[in-house]
């Protein structure tokens, strides 16, 4: 393990890595995606344009929890241009239900309509649909449209739900649909009673939108040839919405496909089934006419999927070393008004109950896991899921514990930091190797010898500045195959990825994946793999995804597993085209099939003798065009298939990131002034991705520190509907982050790589929280709440006691 | 109010004619009327600036103009950038610089850029990154769109014969 600078701009001649480096993988080549993104010949799902086709928008819910009395689309058909408009009775749809294999007192079943019937339950709820001849006349039949309810009390905080005098869903009762003590170790008790120093830290941190720029958008037709509707939608999960497309419709699979364009961004709010998207296709269903459906910024603000609201009350006992001996915590997630599909509304404290103790050595350890229902748009899985939660509320107890026993926090961390591997802990789950001890020595060390700690001490002497510097040391589970799904306890079990390699009679390939890349360059870094395995040039690998017609199945791409799981599947099947290449080449050239090996250079050539080669163009037109001269046992065509899953808990990418603050005294506003992240995501295939990868979860995770917040009013009404209230961070907001790589190659994925598309979002909340603790240090303020506002910050800075 | 007009306007060196609703807005034109689809709407209240456009050399937000705002006017997208599939000086430096990642905000980012570099020649890094934070980009982090602007603006100032 070495730590080696990247800079930006790493060019194939400069390959970095000793480590299963290929001839591309390890280098930033351009990537394929660009020059189409660049020239605007990108096709999104709103650049479809079909013969014919009609515009659906929704009659959405103006209260936030009411019985419906009744609705009128009497005046919205008369619209001109409106073709029809149907409410949940017209379309008579199944309901989308995702389900826990848990018991009734851990888990409440509930459903999400399609369309609202009797109830509604957030601002924003589909009602029903208009379908018009163009946008603009579907904004006319929406505005047409009357609705009468009987308005019931709002839930929209923890304090209300919990008490449960109003209910979100009549079945659940205090309004929790999930709550599983996952743990309670032995000796939690007594080491509270033995403990030298007890932590108590409460977190939390606001709701928040993953904010793909590109909103969520379907076009869906109908194949009268086929008797089959295509669904071209912007979804991570192409399989999954199929799947529930056919159950709600009631329709035989076979008759669904769907297609995913380019896609505008995701972070998990596309990787859950959305009822728009199913509407739409019921419409085509019946009207057998192209329908677009393109979700406005409002409606993504307020009715698309949100994410991250949750409270952490954290126990935590230490010794006087500064080694901690138990954890307890109770967590509680607002996870809205419906479970998402596939992965319930348990998904957020599951994960934060069963990884709660993160980078760290943990004894005993006791954690209580709740998911509440609430009068609010309903959560997805954003980047990180409850990992940027839980991380948050750890790096706190290390900051709280440092303080209370008067240590440097980083010393403190590297106490208790997991430094030996495989580690199993109190979690049950076992640790692969990383190197979460030497990232954090590396980003101190990187701030120590820039000079920022004497910077601070010297502000603090002279009191002319507010500056804090800021850690956080984090894993992150990147690898989730079926197993470590299955313990979850879905119904609905992801983990595996398929691939297919075709090698065409020119010697270029077409390889498959149900992955789906939506900005994280798996045309270019898939290829870079698929080159490698076979010794062609880059350019000649072709990667397709989301198709349901083309790949089998597929999990989509969410919770970084694309490279580590779908490029591992892609691997596999390139090593077993090159294994039935080289049986061809064998029969071919009259040799044992021990006897010939890939040459690396688009060739299969004999090991005893060299000059007898034969090109993967001579191969492949026996393989079609003659192959009458095929060994007996080899079928036509160069083609296979391979399934990977990733055994046991999965694996770990890791990193610290340290970052250095400035609150301004006059407006409490805080300024990053240097940001520092040292990461280890095992073998990089495409260094530029990676930090770009990087640099984007930073930014979003700097935006849910200090901007971004999704609120409410009493009554349910949602205060941040456009991009005047809801901040999202630009380029004066988002500094400039370096970033050093560990590397410790993943022993059981097939490339050494373990992920990377989360770790930025899921360090950045908890580094920047106590950076700005640590410019309060003086002032007697400890702030556990994000997003973090300036005016708190210049409330704390206003009331320093012998501060500035 | 609703009566259709007949538009003349210039995109990208052709001359369109369109006939057009008085409430339709210059970025549904140019996308869906004359399906130049690079451009791209991603808030419809003129704040992401996605859907940057050039309007007689000044960048616009094209969901914010209404269509008949630009009778007579010269406008440019993306579509105008390349030539013949060679990116340009400003659009290669995007991808040197792995300025984008899905791509969504790209173009509004290109065009902006653009505007930008023809009124500002000499912006140094910090004018460029203050000139660019009227656009919104969630991909990444836009440290690496303002590498590629002002590495375009110092290849162009390098190139420029002095006089």
């Amino acid at each position: 393990m070495t730590a080696t600078d990247l800079p930006t701009g790493t060019t194939a001649s400069e390959p970095r890595f000793e480590s299963r480096r290929g001839r591309w993988v390890g280098a930033s080549i351009p990537r394929h995606e660009d020059p189409r993104l660049l020239t605007g010949r990108g096709r999104f799902v709103d650049d479809i344009a079909l013969p014919g086709m009609l515009h659906a928008g929704f009659v959405r819910a103006t209260v936030a929890h009411a019985h419906v009395t009744g609705i009128d689309l009497t005046a919205t058909r008369a619209v001109e241009g409106v073709v029809a408009a149907y409410d949940a009775r017209d379309l008579a749809l199944g309901d989308i239900v995702a389900l826990l294999d848990r018991p009734a007192e851990e888990f409440t079943p509930t459903a999400m309509p399609i369309l609202a019937k009797d109830r509604i339950r957030f601002v924003g709820e589909p009602l029903a649909i208009v379908v018009a001849r163009d946008p603009y006349a579907v904004e006319d039949g929406i505005e047409a449209a009357v609705v009468s309810y009987d308005v019931l009390d709002a839930v929209v905080d923890e304090q209300t739900a919990l008490r449960g005098s109003a209910l979100v869903h009549d079945e659940a009762p205090g309004n929790v649909l999930l709550d599983v003590s996952m743990f309670d170790t032995p000796g939690v008790d007594e080491a509270f009673e033995d403990a030298d120093v007890a932590i108590e830290v409460t977190t939390h941190s606001g709701r928040q939108n993953a904010l793909p720029l590109e909103t969520r958008g379907v076009v869906a037709s109908w194949d009268a040839r086929d008797d089959q509707l295509l669904v071209q939608t912007c979804t991570q999960v192409p399989h999954q919405v199929r799947t529930l497309v056919a159950r709600c419709l009631d329709v035989p699979e076979r008759t669904v496909r769907v297609t995913v364009p380019d896609m505008g961004g995701g972070f998990g709010q596309k990787c859950v089934v959305g009822r728009e998207e199913v509407a739409v296709a019921a419409v085509v269903q019946r009207l057998h006419r192209p329908v677009k459906w393109i979700e406005d910024r409002r409606e993504a603000l307020t009715a698309g999927f949100l994410a991250r609201e949750q409270t952490y009350r954290t126990r935590a006992a230490f010794d006087a070393d500064g080694h901690i001996t138990a954890l307890d915590v109770d967590v509680v997630c607002d996870m809205g008004a419906y479970s998402c599909y596939p992965f319930t509304a348990g998904i957020e404290p599951l994960m934060a109950s069963a990884e709660m103790p993160s980078v760290y050595k943990v004894p005993a350890y006791r954690v209580r896991g709740r998911a509440l229902t609430s009068n609010k748009a309903p959560t997805a899985p954003y980047r990180g899921v409850s990992r940027p939660q839980y991380v948050m509320a750890i790096e706190r107890v290390m900051e709280r514990a440092a303080r209370e026993l008067g240590l440097d926090p980083v010393e403190v961390r590297r106490r208790n930091v997991i430094t030996e591997f495989p580690y199993t802990g109190v979690n049950a789950v076992t640790y692969d190797p990383g190197t979460y001890r030497e990232s954090l020595d590396l980003a101190e060390a990187t701030i120590r010898e820039e000079g920022w700690f004497a910077e601070r001490d010297r502000a603090d002497r002279e009191g002319d500045r507010h500056l804090g510097i800021g850690f956080c040391c984090f894993s992150e589970r990147t690898g989730y195959g079926s197993e470590a799904f299955a313990k979850r306890k879905m119904t609905v079990v992801p983990g595996f990825d398929l691939s297919e390699i075709r090698m065409d009679t020119t010697g270029a390939v077409v390889v498959t994946s149900g992955t789906m890349n939506h900005g994280q360059s798996h045309e270019t870094t898939f290829a870079q793999i698929v080159a490698d395995r076979l010794g062609i040039d880059v350019d000649r690998v072709k990667l397709r995804q989301g198709d349901t017609e083309r790949i089998a199945y597929g999990w989509g791409t969410f919770a970084s597993r694309s490279v580590t799981i779908g490029g591992s599947a892609v691997a596999l099947a390139s090593e077993r085209l090159g294994e039935l290449l080289c049986r061809i080449a064998a029969h071919l050239l009259e040799t044992r099939p021990e006897n010939v090996a890939l040459d690396g250079d688009g060739g299969v050539v004999q090991l005893d003798d060299p000059s007898r080669r034969l090109t993967y163009e001579e191969i492949a037109d026996v393989a079609y065009l003659r192959s009458h001269l095929l060994p007996k046992d080899v079928e036509p065509t160069l083609t296979a298939t391979a399934s990977f899953d990733v055994p046991g808990d999965g694996t770990f990418s890791n990193a610290t990131h340290a970052v250095v603050v400035e609150a301004d005294a006059g407006t409490g506003a805080i300024r990053i002034l240097r940001y520092v992240c040292v990461e280890d995501c095992g073998v990089v295939i495409h260094p530029q991705v990676v930090d770009g990868q990087c640099r984007g979860g930073i930014a979003q995770g700097i935006a849910g520190a200090l901007f971004e917040e999704v609120t409410y009013d009493a009554h349910g009404e949602p205060s941040a509907a456009s991009f005047i209230d809801y901040l999202v961070p630009t380029a004066t907001e988002i500094p400039d982050v370096s970033i050093s790589h560990l590397e410790t190659p993943c022993a059981f994925t097939e490339n050494g790589a373990k992920g990377a598309g989360e770790g930025g979002t899921i360090g950045a909340p908890a580094a920047v929280l106590n950076a700005v603790n640590d410019a309060l240090r003086h002032t007697g303020v400890e702030l556990d709440t994000t997003p973090i506002h300036p005016r708190t910050v210049l409330e704390a800075l206003e009331n320093t006691e012998g501060g500035l | 109010m609703n009566d259709p007009h007949l538009l003349s306007l210039t995109v990208n060196g052709a001359e369109e004619e369109v006939v057009v609703e008085p409430r339709r807005t210059l970025a549904d034109v140019l996308r869906h009327d004359l399906r130049l689809t690079g451009t791209h709407v991603g808030c419809e209240h003129g704040v992401c600036g996605a859907c940057t456009v050039l309007l007689d050399g000044a960048p616009v937000r094209a969901c914010l103009v209404f269509a008949v705002q630009a009778e007579g006017a010269d406008v440019r997208t993306v579509e105008s950038l390349d030539a013949e599939g060679r990116l340009s000086d400003l659009q290669q430096a995007f991808s040197d610089h792995h300025g984008l990642q899905c791509g969504f905000c790209t173009p509004g980012f290109l065009m902006l850029a653009e505007g930008v570099l023809a009124e500002s020649p000499d912006a140094d890094r910090e004018e460029i990154r203050e000139a660019l934070s009227a656009n919104l980009c969630r991909c990444t982090g836009y440290q690496t769109i303002v590498d590629a602007v002002h590495a375009t603006a110092c290849a162009r100032r390098s190139q420029e014969v002095p006089s």
